[in-house]
This record gives C-alpha cells, sequence and structure tokens, in this order.
C-alpha cells in the first residue's frame, strides 16, 4: 500500500460519499440560504421567489447599524477579555503533569460541550433574585436584599465570556504545549524575574498564535445567538439574535438569509485572516 | 515562591468561574418545591426522576439520545472515506475537501443553521425527523475527520509495508493492520460528536423544532414559559454525561493529543 | 540455480537519480551486504527489490523470474524493516504468525510454526508476550521470526540492527549470520557499518552516489578496494597526495616511497595506506619526517596523529612495537609499500 498519487478512475471512489453527502448538505443549503436572501418577503410568513435587493437594503438602516455596531464591539470584548484571561491559564495547564492538564482538559471539554440554552439558563438562575449569588452575599452581611443581576450587559459579557473562555484555551493549546520551555529558562539566567521574562519573552513568541486566537474566538462570540436574549434587554440583541429572531418568531426568512450571508463573509473574511497570519507564522 | 500563590489562585479562580453557574444549577436540581432557590430549601431528587417519568421529558430524552446516536454515526461514516483517501493517497486537492470537511464547525452555528433551515423548506422534507440527523452529522463532520487525521498519521508507515511483504494484499492491510489501530480514534471521534449532538439547540430547533422536542429545545420552552427544576437536572444529568464521556476517553486514548498536544514519551 | 539478479536497475526522483543502473548477480543462498554512507541509493535499492518503490528502469528476477511489475504482496519475501515495525495489538505470537493467518493456514499449524520460529531466535516462551514490554534486542528477534514465518525465498534487511547498542549489535551480527547459514536463505542486508559487512557477508556491495563501487568477498574489499572512495569507505585509511617521479616511482610531498610504482597512466593521485601500515622510527630515516600532534592510547592499540605539509594522517600500532613517541616529537615515517594503493584522484 504505497503512498501514491490515485490512477485508476476507481482509486477515486471513497470520496463520493463523503464528497455528495457535503456537497448536497453543505454547500448547497448556502445556495439556497443565498438565494433566499433575494427573495421578496410576504406578509403572512411567506416569501416568493424573486430578485430584489430589499433584504440588503435594510443593512444601510440605522437600526441595523446599530445592531452590526454592537455586535462587533461586543464580540471584541469579549474576544480581548477571553484572550487577556486564557493566557495565563493556558500556560500554567501547559507547564504541569500530563496527568493533570488531562482533568482540566475533561473539565473544560464538558464545559465547551454545554448547548447556549443551557450556559444561559446556568446563568439566568446564577444571576437571580431568589436563587443567584446576590443570596450568598445577603448571607454574608455584604448586601441587605437579593437582587436580580439580569438582564443586563454585564450579564451578557460575563456569560458570552463564560462560554466562549474553553473555547480560547483549546485553540491556544497546541501551540502553548509546544513552546520551548527553555526560551524562558534562558531568560531567567539573563537576569528576568519570571513575570518579566513571560511578557518580555513568551507573549511576543506568541505573537501570532494570539492574533490568529482573538479573531477564532471574536468570530465564536459573533455566533451567541441566545444569551444576549436571554441575559440582556433588547438593546443588547446582537446580529444573531436578530438573525433567529427574523428566522422564528418574525418569520420573515428573506431578511434573516440576507443578515446571515452578510455574517458568512464577515467570518470567512476574517477565518481566512486567521489562515494568513498562521502562513506568515510558518514562514518566519 | 509567589509563582505559586499566584499560579494557585489562577487556578483556584478559574474553577471557581467554570464552576459557579453548574453549582448554583445543581443545587438548583435538588430543590424540593418546584421553585428557582438557592440555597435548595428541602431536599429531592424527584426531578431527576422527572426526566424518565414525566413523558414528555422521556420523550426528549429518547429524541436527544436516538438523534445523537444516529447522527454521530453518519458523521464518522462521512468523516472516515475522507480522512483515509488524505493518507493513502497523493492529491493536492484533497486539501479542499478536508478545508470542507472543517468549515462547518468554524462558521457560528447559527448560520449552518438557518442554511440548512431554507435548504429542508426549499425541499420539501422540512420538519422531518430524519433531517435533523443529517443536519447534525454534516455540522459536526469536523470532530471525527480531526480524529481519523490524526489517527491515520500516527500509523507508522513502515508497519503498512512489513504487511505487504508478508503477502497481505491492499484489503488484507485494512482489514488486519490499519482498521484496528484506527479504531480508538473512531470511537473518540463518535464519542465527541455524540456529546456535541446531545447539547445542541440551534440547529435542531431550526430544522425540526417544532415536530420533535429533544432535551435542549424543551429546556429553552421551558426558559421561555414555564419554569422547572428538571431543567436544572438535566443539566447536571447532561455535564455528567460529558465528563464521563471525556474522561473514558482520556482513560484509554491520549487526549491531550488530540487536541494539539506532541505525543507522550514513551517509557 | 540462480538467486536474485538485479539488471540495470535506476531510480529516479524528479532530477535526483538515487539509484544509477545497478546490476548485480546473488547467489542463491548467499549472505550479501549493500554498504555505503547515508544517501547513496543503498535502502532505495532494496526497497526496489521488495516492490516498495518502482523502478524507473531495469528488472529484478528471483529464481530466474522476472518479479519487475509483481507487486509486493506477491513476491514472496520476507522483510526487516529499520523501525522493525511490529504490530503494536498483536502480541508476539500472533505477530509472527501473521503471513499464515493470512494465508489461511490451519490454527495448529500456525502454532507449530510459531513454536518452531520462536525456538529459533531463542524467545521460546514470548509467544503470548505483548510487543510494548519487550526490549530493543527482543524485538528485534521477532521481527526476524516475523519475516521468516512463510518461508519466503528472499530476506531483505535494512539497518535492521542500527536501533541496538555496540555490544548487543555484535552478538546480533554473528546469531543473524548463524541463522542465515542454517537456513540457506538467499539475504539481502543494507547497512552503513562497514564492520558489520565484514561480519556478516560472502560478498560486500560497496555502493557510493546511487552507483555500485565494488562487489567483492569482505577481505578483497578491504585489501584490494577498487577505488579511493572504497578504500576510504572500508576499515580505516589515510589518503595522501602522490605525484609521478621522473623514474615511475610515487612521490609522497617530493619524498620518494621506496617500493612503490605510480600506475603508468597516473601523473598524480591519492595514495591509501592503512594506519596499521604506517611506521614511526627515528626522525630522519623512512619516507619523511612528521611531529606528532595528538596520542589517543586505547589499551590494546595505540594511534599516533601525525602532521605535515599542513595534513594530518594516523599511525597504528601495538604498545609494544611502537616506540617511546610522545606529543611534540618529530618521528621518521615509513610506509609498507607492499600494502599501500594509488588511485586516481
Amino acid at each position: 500500500m504505497r503512498r501514491e498519487p490515485p490512477r485508476r478512475l476507481a482509486d477515486y471512489a471513497p470520496l463520493v460519499f463523503p464528497g455528495l453527502m457535503l456537497l448536497v448538505f453543505f454547500v448547497v443549503p448556502f445556495g439556497t440560504m443565498t438565494a433566499v436572501s433575494f427573495f421578496r418577503r410576504q406578509q403572512g410568513g411567506f416569501y416568493t421567489p424573486d430578485f430584489v435587493l430589499d433584504n440588503y437594503g435594510r443593512f444601510l438602516s440605522p437600526f441595523f447599524g446599530n445592531v452590526l455596531l454592537f455586535s462587533i464591539l461586543l464580540a471584541v470584548a469579549v474576544a480581548l477579555a477571553c484572550v487577556a484571561l486564557a493566557l495565563p491559564f493556558t500556560f500554567t495547564l501547559s507547564r504541569m503533569a500530563r496527568h493533570v492538564q488531562v482533568l482540566w482538559l475533561v473539565a473544560l471539554l464538558s464545559v465547551l460541550s454545554l448547548s447556549e440554552v443551557i450556559i444561559g439558563f446556568a446563568w439566568s438562575t446564577l444571576l437571580s433574585r431568589t436563587a443567584g449569588i446576590t443570596n450568598i452575599l445577603v448571607a454574608l452581611g455584604l448586601m441587605e436584599s437579593p437582587r436580580a443581576l439580569v438582564p443586563s450587559l454585564g450579564a451578557v459579557l460575563t456569560a458570552m465570556i463564560y462560554q466562549a473562555l474553553p473555547y480560547t484555551v483549546l485553540v491556544m493549546y497546541p501551540a502553548l504545549v509546544r513552546l520551548d520551555p527553555t526560551l524562558l529558562e534562558a531568560a531567567r539566567t539573563l537576569g528576568a524575574s519570571p513575570l518579566r521574562a513571560f511578557f518580555n519573552v513568551v507573549v511576543p513568541a506568541l505573537r501570532n498564535t494570539l492574533v490568529a486566537t482573538v479573531i477564532m474566538v471574536f468570530v465564536f462570540a459573533l455566533g451567541s445567538y441566545l444569551l444576549p436574549q436571554i441575559l440582556g434587554r433588547p438593546t443588547h440583541w446582537t446580529l444573531s439574535v436578530l438573525i433567529t429572531d427574523q428566522a422564528v418568531y418574525q418569520s420573515n426568512m428573506p431578511f434573516s438569509a440576507a443578515m446571515a450571508v452578510f455574517l458568512v463573509l464577515l467570518s470567512l473574511a476574517l477565518v481566512g485572516l486567521t489562515v494568513l497570519v498562521g502562513r506568515k507564522d510558518d514562514g518566519q | 515562591m509567589t509563582a505559586r500563590v499566584l499560579r494557585w489562585f489562577l487556578l483556584g479562580a478559574l474553577a471557581l468561574f467554570l464552576a459557579a453557574p453548574l453549582i448554583i444549577v445543581a443545587g438548583v436540581s435538588i430543590n424540593e418545591k418546584q421553585s428557582l432557590d438557592f440555597p435548595p430549601r428541602g431536599f429531592s431528587l424527584a426531578w431527576y426522576l422527572e426526566i424518565f417519568t414525566n413523558r414528555e421529558w422521556r420523550n426528549a430524552l429518547w429524541a436527544s439520545l436516538g438523534l445523537a446516536a444516529c447522527s454521530a454515526a453518519l458523521a464518522v461514516a462521512v468523516a472516515f472515506p475522507l480522512a483515509w483517501f488524505g493518507w493513502r493517497r497523493v492529491a493536492p486537492w484533497t486539501k479542499v475537501l478536508q478545508l470542507l470537511g472543517v468549515a462547518p464547525f468554524v462558521l457560528p452555528p447559527v448560520i449552518t443553521a438557518l442554511g440548512l433551515l431554507t435548504f429542508w423548506a426549499t425541499t420539501g422534507f422540512y420538519g422531518q425527523a430524519w433531517t435533523a440527523v443529517i443536519s447534525h452529522a454534516t455540522f459536526f463532520v469536523t470532530l471525527p475527520l480531526v480524529t481519523l487525521t490524526l489517527g491515520f498519521a500516527s500509523i507508522d508507515r513502515p508497519v503498512v509495508e512489513a504487511a505487504a511483504t508478508m503477502g497481505a494484499d491492499d484489503a488484507t492491510v485494512l482489514r488486519t493492520v490499519v482498521l484496528p489501530l484506527i479504531l480508538p480514534y473512531v470511537i473518540s471521534g463518535y464519542a465527541f460528536t455524540f456529546v456535541l449532538s446531545l447539547n445542541e439547540y440551534i440547529i435542531a430547533y431550526m430544522t425540526v423544532g417544532f415536530t420533535l422536542e429533544t432535551l435542549p429545545i424543551k429546556i429553552f420552552n421551558a426558559l421561555r414559559y414555564g419554569y422547572t427544576p428538571t431543567m436544572a437536572s438535566v443539566t447536571v444529568l447532561f455535564i455528567s454525561l460529558a465528563a464521563v464521556v471525556f474522561g473514558l476517553i482520556a482513560r484509554h486514548g491520549d487526549l491531550p493529543r488530540l487536541l494539539g498536544a506532541p505525543a507522550a514519551e514513551r517509557e | 540455480m540462480s538467486g536474485l539478479e538485479i539488471e540495470g536497475l535506476s531510480k529516479r526522483f524528479g532530477a535526483f537519480t538515487a539509484v544509477d543502473r545497478v546490476s548485480l548477480n546473488v547467489a542463491k543462498g548467499s549472505f550479501v551486504c549493500l554498504l555505503g554512507p547515508s544517501g547513496c541509493g543503498k535502502t532505495t535499492l532494496l526497497r526496489m527489490v521488495a516492490g516498495l518503490e518502482e523502478p524507473s528502469e531495469g528488472r529484478v528476477r528471483l529464481e530466474g523470474e522476472d518479479i519487475t511489475s509483481t507487486p509486493t504482496h506477491q513476491r514472496n519475501i520476507g522483510m526487516v524493516f529499520q523501525s522493525l515495525a511490529l504490530f503494536t495489538h498483536l502480541s508476539v505470537g500472533q505477530n509472527i504468525a501473521y503471513a499464515l493467518r493470512i494465508r489461511g493456514i490451519a490454527r495448529e499449524a500456525q502454532d507449530r510454526r510459531v513454536h518452531e520460529l520462536l525456538e529459533m531466535v531463542h524467545l521460546g516462551s514470548f509467544a503470548d508476550r505483548p510487543v510494548a514490554k519487550l526490549s530493543g534486542g527482543q524485538r528485534q528477534r521477532v521481527a526476524i521470526a516475523r519475516a521468516l514465518a512463510h518461508s519466503p525465498r528472499l530476506f531483505l534487511l535494512d539497518e535492521p540492527l542500527s536501533a541496538l547498542d555496540a555490544k548487543l549489535r555484535e552478538a546480533m551480527q554473528v546469531e543473524l549470520r548463524q541463522l542465515q547459514q542454517s537456513l540457506g536463505i538467499t539475504t539481502v542486508v543494507v547497512t552503513h557499518d562497514q564492520r558489520e559487512a565484514m561480519t556478516m557477508a560472502d560478498l560486500v556491495v560497496v555502493m557510493g552516489e546511487g552507483r555500485v563501487r565494488q562487489a567483492a568477498t569482505p577481505i578483497e574489499v578491504y585489501r584490494n578496494p577498487a577505488d579511493a572512495f572504497v578504500a576510504g569507505f572500508i576499515g580505516s585509511t589515510n589518503l595522501l597526495p602522490v605525484t609521478r617521479a621522473a623514474n615511475g616511482v610515487a612521490l609522497l610531498w617530493g619524498s620518494p616511497v621506496d617500493g612503490l610504482a605510480m600506475p603508468a597512466e597516473l601523473a598524480s593521485g591519492v595514495l591509501s595506506v592503512r594506519p596499521e601500515d604506517v611506521h614511526l622510527q627515528a626522525a630522519g630515516t623512512g619516507t619523511l619526517d612528521a611531529r606528532i600532534t595528538f596520542v589517543r592510547d586505547l589499551g590494546a592499540t595505540v594511534e599516533t596523529f601525525l602532521c605535515t605539509n599542513d595534513t594530518t594522517f594516523i599511525s597504528v600500532a601495538s604498545p609494544r612495537e611502537r616506540g617511546p613517541f610522545a606529543v611534540g616529537h618529530t618521528v621518521g615515517v615509513s610506509l609498507s609499500a607492499a600494502r599501500c594503493l594509488v588511485f586516481a584522484a
């Protein structure tokens, strides 16, 4: 069984099933979605096949502009906060014994597997009046009476960070675990304290990884469709929330599809940027 | 010395942050009354039994398990030939197909959900249960693809050549050498997909949400329309299941390596 | 009956020629070593014989049958790889039985053969042991037993002993040779260790840059190397520049070497003289003088590093034969002319 290029047509046989599956159920749906984005919306929840730019035209409204701006700023905030928190943690994790790493990885994977619904539920409970942490503060005498901390921007932000943090750690993990430990040691022999060595040596060495991670987490955060809705006020709604809302509750498929197409293009552009940044790293 | 203290503080703070909501939820799940109370008043495991005794919750549980089992199998079935081809053959454009296999997972799920919604609506199969299986399988195909690609890469090529020198043709090599060595990766790919499919909300909701209620969908409905501590007990159940599955994978395989670390050093 | 015949075999990777028109005849039942530095094409040649690489041109015949286009699994060969390539998902016994199992041999026959082979490689009780629990030497023997289970007509080994430590390697060389002789199987071993080749082979094939430089018995290759490359590779030797004097004698840096004539066609060339043929004596006597720059006393022998004309060469002698010379001394150097060889540069 030599590793050789395919020669006969039959050699391509293994690709037929996956190729078809991915083509029909992944590529085509994007086609239908793009097509729907040009359809004309009708009252009552239906849409007629057409070709109008009305749906994209709504992008130019101030309402949409606000939502877009807010979505981007929120996602940026989440990405930066997550990377800042995850970096020292993942670095520490990567230096620990293998079996300890495994324990943490199992915990992180378990939290990562939770759906946004469950995270939303968990945090709304944590920040509620009857069951939330304010009850603990009252018990400790720091507060007079329990209070609900939702809905609020702080709640949305915290829950989104909670959701994205395991993802951030796992994205950074390969690069950090492969980081040459002698880099830090060399810096310390040259007189830098561990903290200083970390900022002067480790962080610059990981520059490209960090940029790529920020971008990946940004894309991830943009996809939060429920947390801003459950934990925030209508002003806190993001693009993904709007997409879900328009598609499911307002029955405005064409507009939803148009926003989704926009989000796809934005995500692909950013992921492409990440790959470029990664390429530059290899070239060094 | 301070580095040590700092490290403990960092790990402790993060552990608390990750665990806090889950602790609260666990506390709420054992509450005696049907109210959202923490610290819990009274102690009752009734809400755990509710998952199995209440018909609606039980149906949702079966739906979730069935969906997860089937879609994970389908995802592995799609990923395997792709990973196999990439290992067996030298072809520049397998990269394209591999990229296509990674793409569903990298984009925000709400987009994939909407795309599939428009697709099923256009083809007229919208709402049928099997569409959820295909939808999940397509979305999650990245997971077994990654584990299988890693698995194939870890097969020492001389092992395959040695089998050939002893008289095994391609099919025999596949059957007697490759498959046994790749099986752990098939299992971990299946397990990852199973756990994530179990928890997945938006794609299930948008494709079959009004005909089939999976557990996450039911929780969301309960969130909107009527609180019940069963939501909390389901959450505890889910995360426990996830921890068990990932723990098993870690015990029988090399979890750090599956997540990108270099292989553990030989003893 | 003929054994292995290689005819004009070449392998090119794009512009790079790894194996260049190699022709070789290996008698049935003999032990051949392909010897050379890394990159000389020996492993590629072996892999073409095994069918793991496709030749760019040439033919391979085994016992009269042209196997050039036969796929590997139909060639009925046994091969041991450098990494050993043992099946980690099978036990020792299952590894050895593999070839028999896929040929549908009955279970009792399999067990008997496995037992027979384990005895042959001195691992009698290891049948159920998992592969991961074996030492390097034990794995080596399992790999050998496994390759021979189906009684192949050709036995190929790619640097089989390179992973073993020195002492074990020497013991295995002897064992491998004895095994081959008792089985009478045509064997080809690739190695970069010329001592290994000298120990085991009936025929040594020295390769360099994809071509065969010399194919002869070990002692022939040692005593009469075909060119400077072979001389430099087999054993240790000193390679020194010589020119032709008016009377045909070889001149080493202008000093005549008594009793050594230059080959008729060469005006200048390379003199190959083994360290044991370089003798030290009082300064001013012998062919020329040199200064001692380093002495390596290895107990049984003493190596003396000599320097003249910006060139360092080595003399080896037992402590008894060697005179009381130390670092910094200038000594006279004489060469055993009968054992010197002159090649084209």
